[in-house]
């Protein structure tokens, strides 16, 4: 599936839940679906910074797409990290530079799209397009 | 006066806004309280009738402004107990203050010399002590503390020595709430011939400190902490220590006599106030003295207390539930864990149901360590916050406990 089909398919299922309490509750599922880290993996490289609680991203090249795991010690975080990674993960790194996060938006997170916000869900996208932009590089070369 | 909460309340325009769909609830007066209409209306009068530079206008606004500037000055030494109103020096706040006295120590501190501070300080009580002993050679002694968050008094005793010359200690922790037996450190320190500087920050708006009383060389708060505006507080430094430190910062207004080859400072509290100061900010930190005096401390004191035990009790209900810092003399600061819940992941929560808590490590990361912990969620009240605002929180809570688990 494209990036944006994957966003779609979100934007439809948060669309069945009628305030933010159910929306959460669906999140936090999510989050326990999420692709983990390797333990191992878990060192301060790969820590994003910008969050109050910690958050694990790592990636790797899989034929041309980029693969992502990630893991975070507070449950919310974690949904996050999980909707980003469930939108990001086996993409060409193109697609993902590519990549607009209205969704965000349209899912009712739109809260957590502020810089300033603590959970730096901002970060976490900032850091998949860094990502992206470092394999896309090497592959240019 | 008596203690009416629904006429305080309504003295607070910020509380009567609802925060995602739901009455405000603000528990997060550690960090900063709200202001009352007294203090915002001083502001604005500032800014409407009397703006002017101070101290050195011959014209009628800049007399007036300089009067009221004063005036502020002259409020907050009744209200500290100070003995000269010139031992209170404006600044812009707490971590101005002790920035000040780490400056003026750089040229008092020799090799080897000690400071001792507190294992429950803030990150801003940490830092400029250890740029000072970095710069002097002198060395850093903590003062520890035990599983309840009470600094043991025991291994105090045992640091201080002739080599003590500043203790620096906060008088209320921000992150547990203890209270400090500020007077018996300090007693403690000049029977070695060490200065003592106080953080007052989290405690002015709990306690009514009597400067003298205590004996203390340096205290400082902000003024944004006891219902005033951001960016103004005080320093209190004993006459004899005014005369003894440098100035921190040169400029104008803290100068007698300038030319090229020498300039001469001006006295206290001039010397230390450089540049124009937060005039406007200094008349409202006299205002919002005025207001919590109407209101009365020991009022306040009760209040908050109540509202400490009900929650208190409140929260220990919920199964997983710790609380730290439970030592005997606390002020109304609750900091808690659920087991198993990220305190991120319950402010979260709750912030979504309008009520607003403080999560994360506060500023405190030595406390967290201590209790290897990433943070705790901290809720504070303050005297405008009312019983059925804790039941508001516990349900929250509950919910927050409901849907992470």
């Amino acid at each position: 599936m494209t990036i944006e089909e994957i966003q779609e398919e979100l934007i439809d299922e948060f669309s069945m839940f009628d305030d933010w309490m159910q929306r959460y509750e669906y999140m936090i599922d999510l989050g326990k679906s999420l692709p983990l880290i390797d333990e191992k993996l878990k060192n301060d490289d790969k820590l994003i910074k910008g969050c109050q609680s910690k958050v694990w991203l790592n990636s790797e090249m899989k034929d041309g797409r980029i693969i992502f795991t990630a893991d975070s010690d507070a449950i919310i975080t974690k949904g996050i990290i999980a909707v980003l990674v469930r939108v990001f993960s086996d993409q060409k790194p193109q697609a993902i530079l590519d990549a607009n996060t209205d969704f965000i938006d349209e899912i009712g997170l739109k809260e957590h799209l502020s810089p300033t916000r603590a959970n730096g869900l901002v970060s976490m996208i900032k850091q998949m397009k860094m990502y992206a932009l470092a394999y896309q590089t090497q592959v240019k070369n | 006066m008596s203690f009416n909460l629904q006429k305080i309340r309504s003295d607070f325009p910020i509380l009567s806004r609802e925060v995602n769909g739901y009455p405000l609830v603000y528990l997060d007066n550690a960090a900063t309280s709200q202001k009352p209409k007294q203090v915002i209306d001083a502001i604005v009068d500032y800014y409407s009738n009397y703006n002017a530079n101070i101290h050195r206008g011959v014209h009628t606004l800049s007399q007036e402004a300089t009067d009221a500037y004063e005036a502020a000055r002259h409020k907050i030494q009744a209200h500290f107990n100070a003995k000269e109103a010139c031992e209170i020096i404006f600044t812009a706040g707490t971590t101005h203050g002790i920035n000040l006295v780490a400056n003026g120590f750089s040229e008092i501190l020799k090799k080897g010399d000690e400071i001792i501070v507190s294992a429950m300080e803030h990150h801003s009580n940490i830092v400029p002590w250890q740029m000072l002993c970095e710069k002097t050679g002198a060395v850093l002694k903590v003062i520890p503390m035990n599983e309840e968050g009470v600094l043991v008094f025991s291994e105090y005793k045992k640091l201080l020595s002739n080599k003590t010359k500043l203790v620096f200690v906060n008088h209320i922790s921000n992150a547990l709430g203890t209270i400090n037996p500020i007077k018996k450190i300090i007693e403690k320190a000049h029977q070695v011939g060490a200065a003592v500087l106080v953080d007052g920050a989290q405690s002015c708006s709990h306690i009514k400190p009597d400067l003298q009383k205590l004996d203390v060389d340096f205290y400082v708060t902000s003024a944004h902490k006891m219902c005033g505006p951001t960016g103004v507080g005080i320093l209190y430094m004993k006459e004899a220590w005014g005369n003894k430190l440098a100035p921190y910062q040169g400029g104008g207004e803290m100068i007698a006599e300038v030319t090229f080859e020498k300039t001469t400072y001006a006295g206290l509290p001039h010397k230390f106030e450089a540049g124009t100061p937060n005039i406007c900010g200094g008349i409202a930190f006299g205002a919002a003295i005025d207001y919590l005096n109407e209101i009365g401390f020991e009022a306040i004191e009760a209040h908050e207390n109540e509202l400490l035990k009900y929650a208190t009790e409140q929260l220990l209900e919920i199964e997983g539930l710790k609380i730290y810092g439970t030592g005997p003399d606390k002020t109304s600061v609750v900091s808690f864990n659920i087991e198993g819940i990220h305190p991120y992941d319950i402010g979260t929560i709750v912030d979504k149901l309008g009520i607003a808590v403080r999560t994360g490590h506060h500023c405190a990361q030595p406390i967290m360590d201590f209790y290897k912990i990433p943070g705790t969620v901290r809720a504070s009240f303050a005297f405008y916050n009312t019983l059925e605002e804790v039941d508001a929180l516990v349900n929250a809570v509950k919910k927050a406990k409901m849907m992470l688990s």
